[in-house]
């Protein structure tokens, strides 16, 4: 079969056969989960992250420093298919509970990037000058609050390009989800390919489908990196 | 207001403040001079717990806030505190900076309210978030009339030349209504023509009759506006007396040698 052949072949599937279904569901899914993932990583890394920069003299941040490191240790140590693995086949069933893979997915990328996140997000707010905090307290600010209006602020302009990485990280790390059955783009194409016993033309689009998203988040990162650097320029 | 006892501070095995004593009362003008090293910068940012002590205790109010138990936040909303490097919040503008913290209690004291109001018959009055926020705004904008600022109101603290954040950060401190104000060496990173701005802007404080706690290298200061001079020096305080006694008869044998260096 010469590459026009193949190229039709899929076209009749993706078109004729309703394929774009699927692959509107896929892509549907794999942003789902990306998204939702960085979200929840963003609030889980932004935690552990306060946690880890708070002063150790008394015991609580201490023991919760240490929870933190755990947490950090085992969802960077083990790869992110065993944790699907371990959640949806080992963990929530013994805990009795029976989610949709799609859920699962996005629970488990949440959890994994905070882990990242977290890190990402210590070094963004050891970053800001301490003379920060320090304003901050001076005027009567409590630890937390000092954290939320003046700190993490600065600190996320300071990371973004590292989290915008971060995101690119997760939307394809998304194509690991069929291992759990859930629908995202790989298994769109896939699919595609088995019903015409030609995977040439359905992979090769579902790569440019990722570098196409993959483009997008780039642009968007550059405009809000713009927008939050107002507060640099010298007008 | 402030009583100092007996305060001590070590950094690991390092004690720097081997035990200070002193009282400053309301209106004073208190201007720490002190070789570097000497623990003078520490013992000021041990005033409003910056710097948790070691020992000792800070009765700020007939309250010792060196107590780790007590709320120091409450009592830093009593204490301002100006920096050498300003430590304006670079996130936000020079009226936020201003208004944050003022905004922030009032919300804080206006939730409290409320709650009181539900559970008590006597009812206490709740202020709304906007007239809260228009009041603050209000009060800082004359901050800023009194500094001349006005006009830099909505810029980003990264436009304004030192002393110009410098001024910034001295009223952001009074947005509080502080009982005392500390300067740690607020003149030490400015550029020499800037120096005279702030100076000019903390006499003027000193003359309406705040109290201060000045750590500076500006010997003219504490000469002029200074209504008294402590020396201190390898952690206690060496010396201290009324400017003129001060300067014009030391009887310190290192205070002599430091004047000596200083004063040319």
């Amino acid at each position: 079969m010469n590459f026009e052949a193949k190229i039709n072949k899929f076209l009749e599937i993706l078109i004729d056969y309703k394929g774009y279904v699927k692959v509107i569901e896929g892509l549907e899914n794999t942003l789902k989960i990306a998204i939702l993932g960085l979200l929840i990583g963003i609030v889980i890394g932004t935690l552990i992250a306060t946690v880890r920069v708070i002063p150790k003299y008394k015991r609580l941040p201490r023991i919760l420093n240490s929870i933190c490191t755990f947490y950090v240790g085992f969802f960077r140590g083990t790869p992110m298919v065993v944790q699907l693995l371990l959640f949806y086949y080992v963990a929530l069933p013994l805990m009795g509970f029976n989610l949709p893979s799609v859920s699962v997915a996005i629970a488990v990328f949440g959890l994994n990037s905070g882990a990242y996140i977290s890190e990402i997000m210590r070094s963004g707010i050891q970053s800001v000058d301490y003379g920060q905090t320090e304003g901050g307290r001076s005027v009567g600010l409590s630890f937390s609050t000092t954290m939320m209006k003046i700190v993490i602020p600065q600190a996320v302009k300071n990371i973004l390009p590292t989290l915008g990485n971060e995101f690119i990280v997760l939307i394809k790390e998304t194509s690991i989800v069929s291992f759990i059955g859930a629908a995202d783009l790989y298994v769109a194409f896939n699919s595609i390919g088995t019903n015409s016993y030609e995977f040439m033309v359905p992979y090769l689009a579902m790569a440019i489908i990722y570098i196409v998203i993959v483009c997008i988040i780039t642009v968007l990162i550059k405009l809000m990196e713009r927008s939050l650097n107002k507060s640099d320029r010298r007008s | 207001m402030i009583d100092v006892v007996d305060l001590k501070k070590s950094f690991g095995k390092n004690e720097v403040l081997k035990g200070i004593d002193i009282k400053i009362n309301k209106g004073e003008v208190v201007v720490v001079i002190g070789p570097s090293g000497s623990g003078k910068s520490t013992f000021l940012r041990c005033l409003n717990c910056m710097e948790d002590p070691t020992g000792g205790q800070i009765i700020f109010n007939g309250v010792d806030i060196a107590d780790p138990k007590v709320d120091i936040n409450i009592h830093r909303r009593r204490i301002g505190m100006v920096f050498q490097h300003f430590n304006l919040f670079n996130n936000k503008t020079v009226i936020q900076n201003i208004m944050l913290s003022p905004v922030l209690c009032a919300k804080s004291d206006r939730r409290k309210a409320i709650i009181h109001n539900l559970f008590s018959k006597e009812k206490l009055p709740v202020k709304s978030v906007n007239e809260i926020k228009k009041a603050e705004r209000e009060n800082a904008m004359k901050l800023l009339e009194r500094i001349g600022l006005e006009e830099k109101a909505d810029v980003y603290p990264s436009t304004l030349s030192g002393g110009q954040k410098q001024r910034v950060a001295i009223v952001r401190s009074l947005a509080m209504n502080p009982d005392v104000i500390l300067f740690d060496e607020p003149t030490s990173a400015l550029d020499p023509e800037m120096v005279g701005e702030v100076l000019e802007l903390m006499k003027e404080l000193a003359q309406a009759g705040m109290t201060m706690v000045v750590v500076t290298h500006e010997m003219g200061f504490a000469k002029e506006v200074g209504t008294r001079v402590v020396f201190i020096d390898e952690g206690v305080i060496k010396e201290e007396n009324n400017p003129k006694e001060f300067f014009a008869n030391p009887q310190n044998p290192r205070l002599k040698e430091f004047l000596s260096k200083v004063l040319i």
